[in-house]
């Protein structure tokens, strides 16, 4: 079920809005636009639907509409035109047609926000600062202390719950933001860049984290980023904006193996695979192959042998046996190619402990393949 | 050039029908007014003076320990009123001191509110730059003589002008402190569903609290600078000896008048001035 959908959201900042909606509606640029009438068009419609308990990575550069269109979601922005639905206590709510009381109840209930800037008050302590939402609800004071308690261990800081905001590093900061927005049980989290503003480490570092929370959690996630690499490694799914259009959505898998177009072809071609790609996207699914009787036949004469049940039990290379080799969906290509390099065999990805899909060293090259023929074929 | 002249445009006479009118129709008000501010301010005065002194400044040390921690500003509190005692102004100075701070009670209670509407309301900010300006930069004696006629001698025309003279500060401050919070806090109040009310409270004024404490002590030390313009249309106080001073040129008495008010100023500044350091701010 969606938890977030867009119906030709229009966002457009600036006075005259119904005149540059009419001039959008004539097919004219943003920048004609905005000389002729002096309003910004933000985000032009977009449609897309995300889905519950997923991560939706909306990527562009900087201008491209996608934070603009994240905005939307909490009402930071208003929608000019379309519908922004989302789905609250059984009915569905519309963002561009909502009351301010029914607004707040949204926004301290459903939806909590990252910023980029961390938004922290520095006057509060570290303690404070993650139980804001909570004290805003008129949640009672023990309960705010026992829950912001508990979410700051969840993201390894206890010990500094009666510092001073202030007094920790970026990375840290920003943990202080995720515990704010996780201490809320809001379902759907909405991260204005978060990372962007730490270095590339602790970065790394935090998307980890957040995967690994995001696990347990199972929030609906809506992410914003200028990063490929980081969109590719959160994302379920991808949404590439430019000029305020959506220009692709889907899963990293379509945005590396089908870019729609040039721009996107040209963040492609910048990516690192080894850090961003996963076992998933390696894969080549089992539907995908002709099956005959009980066998898949892969490359280079290895045969995949299925039980009764239907489930793969062994490989077979010039009637030899040998046994399955199996990896998790999630496991970074990092990892598939080192465990392919030791075992040099085909290897089986699994994913709620069921076989989905394999990987063959040909796979593996299949994809470095087409990421650096791409980076060559378009130098930035 | 002649013409000009000749066709003098009567804005003094304007101005003084005004006052004039006002006296007419508002006499009730006004002296009502006065009655009660004045009694307001006579009766602090008075159970002040009633305390033995000794109660005063033992309070006054308790106050500097408590908002500071600091044995440093306690001795000086003790020995600048002791000096103050010695010197023989101490009903005087209990007069200005109450003057000084009832000024600046309603000038925070007036100006806080008004800034925080200006930072909120750009169009309200607009009209109100003026007019501070105004009451800042006019002359003090112009504004003396009609808060004098409306208001008759004593130490509430002294109030009144102390008010005006001082209220620019609070509200000047109050409006930066308010407009300077930055917006990604706002929108994470906002974003946190925030009312209002919510707003204000628990995201501007605790940024801008620094910011309103600067506004309240330049408000004590415009109010104490007030003090001698205050004695020129009677209200008690420091001021008194020095006007009396000036007319007799009495060097002598001019000085320990003057001494007293600067002990008075820096102990107040002192014990005001926001302890804590200014917030790092956005990151």
């Amino acid at each position: 079920m969606a938890a977030v959908e867009f119906k030709h959201v229009d966002v457009i900042f600036g006075k005259d809005q119904k005149q540059a909606a009419a001039l959008l509606d004539q097919g004219k640029t943003r920048s004609e636009i905005l000389a002729e009438t002096g309003s910004v068009l933000g985000v032009a419609d977009a449609s897309l639907s995300v889905e519950e308990g997923t991560i939706c990575v909306l990527m562009g550069l900087s201008g491209s509409g996608k934070s603009s269109l994240l905005r939307c979601v909490n009402g930071l922005n208003p929608v000019t035109r379309g519908e922004l639905l989302i789905a609250h206590k059984g009915t569905t709510v519309d963002m561009a047609n909502i009351s301010s009381r029914q607004l707040r109840e949204l926004r301290r209930d459903r939806i909590a926000m990252v910023f980029q800037q961390f938004g922290l008050l520095p006057w509060c302590t570290v303690r404070e600062n993650v139980g804001f939402g909570l004290a805003v609800k008129g949640v009672p004071k023990d309960e705010v202390q026992r829950i912001a308690n508990e979410k700051l261990a969840l993201v390894n800081l206890s010990d500094w719950a009666d510092k001073p905001v202030n007094e920790l590093s970026g990375g840290m900061q920003q943990r202080v933001g995720l515990a704010r927005a996780f201490a809320t049980d809001a379902d759907i989290l909405l991260m204005d860049e978060p990372f962007s503003a730490l270095d590339p480490l602790i970065r790394d570092r935090l998307q980890d984290e957040l995967l690994e929370l995001q696990k347990t959690l199972k929030r609906t996630i809506i992410f914003v980023s200028h990063d490929l690499n980081e969109a590719l490694k959160l994302g379920n799914q991808i949404v590439i904006m430019e000029s305020g259009r959506i220009i692709q959505a889907g899963t990293a898998r379509d945005i590396i193996f089908k870019p729609a177009n040039e721009y996107v072809r040209r963040f492609v071609a910048n990516i690192n695979p080894l850090h961003v790609l996963y076992a998933g996207v390696l894969m080549r699914p089992l539907t995908q192959f002709n099956r005959t009787q009980d066998q898949i036949s892969l490359d280079e004469g290895w045969i995949l042998q299925f039980d009764a049940t239907n489930t793969p039990i062994s490989l077979r290379l010039q009637n030899q046996e040998y046994p399955l080799q199996t990896l998790d969906y999630d496991t970074w290509m990092q990892d598939v190619v080192e465990v392919a390099e030791q075992t040099d065999q085909p290897l089986c990805v699994t994913q709620a402990g069921k076989i989905v899909g394999v990987i063959t060293h040909k796979d593996i090259l299949h994809s470095l393949l087409r990421q650096t023929a791409l980076s060559t074929e378009q130098p930035m | 050039m002649d013409w000009l002249t000749e066709h003098k445009l009567p804005i003094g006479k304007w101005l003084g029908q005004g006052v004039d009118l006002l006296n007419q129709q508002a006499a009730g008000f006004f002296d009502s007014l006065s009655m009660v501010l004045e009694t307001i301010l006579n009766g602090t005065t008075a159970a002040l003076v009633w305390l033995p002194a000794w109660l005063l400044i033992a309070g006054i040390a308790g106050l500097a320990w408590w908002l500071h921690r600091s044995w440093g500003l306690v001795a000086f509190a003790v020995l600048s009123l002791l000096l103050i005692i010695n010197l023989g102004y101490w009903q005087e100075t209990l007069e200005t001191l109450v003057l000084v701070l009832y000024a600046t009670l309603f000038c925070m209670l007036i100006g806080v509110p008004l800034g925080i509407a200006a930072a909120h309301h750009p169009l309200l900010y607009t009209i109100l730059r003026p007019i501070l300006d105004l009451m800042q930069t006019i002359p003090t004696f112009v504004y003396l003589i009609p808060t004098l006629i409306l208001f008759g001698l004593g130490v509430v025309p002294g109030l009144i002008s102390t008010i005006i003279f001082a209220l620019a500060a609070p509200v000047r401050l109050t409006w930066l402190g308010i407009s300077s919070v930055p917006n990604t806090l706002i929108e994470a109040g906002k974003s946190f569903g925030c009312s209002k009310h919510q707003l204000l409270w628990r995201i501007e004024l605790p940024y801008a609290m620094p910011t309103i404490m600067a506004g309240l002590t330049q408000c004590i030390m415009l109010s104490l600078s007030m003090v001698v313009i205050a004695a020129l249309v009677g209200a008690d106080g420091l001021g008194k000896p020095v006007v009396r001073a000036l007319n007799t040129v009495n060097i002598e008495k001019g000085f320990e008048a003057g001494l007293a008010i600067v002990i008075l100023a820096i102990l107040l500044d002192r014990l005001f001035k926001q302890p804590a350091k200014q917030p790092a701010g956005a990151p």
